[in-house]
């Protein structure tokens, strides 16, 4: 089936995905943002039900394990609004959260392996997130990568969405202050 | 819970992720055929959501709770529409790459709810 993409229905996609607005934000959830964001939107589903339903019916289990959860479901709900949202203002706060999220996963992650008895349930970053396919050690890291790529001000670099190169440093414009 | 139909949608969802995965690589946005397996998925995971409702309400159990055991019937239903609707608004690989993602959930899943209905898992 050689044809090519029959494009009737891509009035809006086609208008954002060329990039032609000014503003840098609304990229941060297109092209392979569009995949971080749906990914980052199934973990906020799934940390903020899990952490909601554990907190309400049997805090006193795991009191710590079920409140890093919660923690982590709201990390997630940042990133992905901020995403969402784009913009200088939210690729920034994404950009911290990204952070904090690796830090967080790391810690617990680590945490989790030295001292057991602490977790009696399991968290989403217990053992580096390996209950979740290591998606939660794998997500902030490439929350970091994607939004270290995007230009810091409204001005367009005309990069197809295909390219999939973390080559981001080689344009070390800098913090383009405010 | 209905083990065949179980099986059933998650193989269909791994086999949609696959299809979907080649458009990505052969660098194709979603079309309408994906589009209708995404439907035919959809459509499963609904047969799904009124065959284990019927099977609560008939005083069946799950092994654990049955608000877990609700929450991801819903949840399953929610996957393939979202993602669909994901799709339509980035018409590239990576729209496809997304599908890829839901339907891999979809799957994980199935995986869980059989735990939870079975009691193997948790």
């Amino acid at each position: 089936m050689p044809e090519r993409n029959g494009d009737t229905d891509g009035s809006t996609g086609t208008a954002r995905a060329a990039g032609t607005t000014g503003d840098g934000g609304r990229r941060l959830a297109s092209g392979p943002g569009r995949l971080l964001v749906t990914l980052y939107g199934i973990f906020t589903v799934g940390a903020a039900s899990r952490s909601l339903y554990q907190l309400s019916t049997r805090f006193d289990e795991a009191p710590l394990a079920y409140v890093l959860s919660a923690v982590a479901a709201v990390v997630y709900a940042f990133i992905t609004v901020a995403l969402v949202r784009g913009g200088e203002g939210a690729r920034r706060a994404a950009l911290a959260c990204c952070g904090a999220e690796l830090l967080g996963v790391l810690t617990v992650g680590t945490w989790t392996l030295v001292e057991p008895s602490a977790f009696p349930d399991a968290t989403v970053w217990s053992d580096y997130g390996m209950g979740y396919l290591f998606i939660p050690l794998v997500l902030p890291v490439t929350g970091l990568l994607w939004l270290r790529r995007q230009p810091t001000d409204g001005s367009e670099r005309t990069d197809t969405t295909s390219r999939t190169g973390t080559t981001g440093r080689t344009d070390g414009t800098g913090p383009a202050g405010r | 819970m209905l083990t065949p139909l179980t099986v059933a949608l998650a193989v269909a969802a791994l086999a949609l992720a696959a299809w979907c995965g080649h458009a990505a690589y052969r660098d194709q946005p979603t079309k309408d055929w994906h589009f209708a397996g995404m439907a035919v998925v959809t459509a499963l995971s609904v047969l799904q959501l009124v065959v284990g409702v019927v099977r609560l309400a008939r005083g069946e159990e799950p092994a654990d709770s049955t608000v877990i055991f609700v929450s991801y019937l819903v949840g399953v239903v929610c996957c393939m529409p979202a993602v669909g609707l994901l799709s339509l608004s980035e018409r590239t690989r990576w729209g496809s790459l997304t599908v890829v993602a839901g339907a891999v959930v979809l799957a994980v899943l199935q995986v869980r709810l059989y735990d939870i209905w079975e009691g193997v898992g948790a």
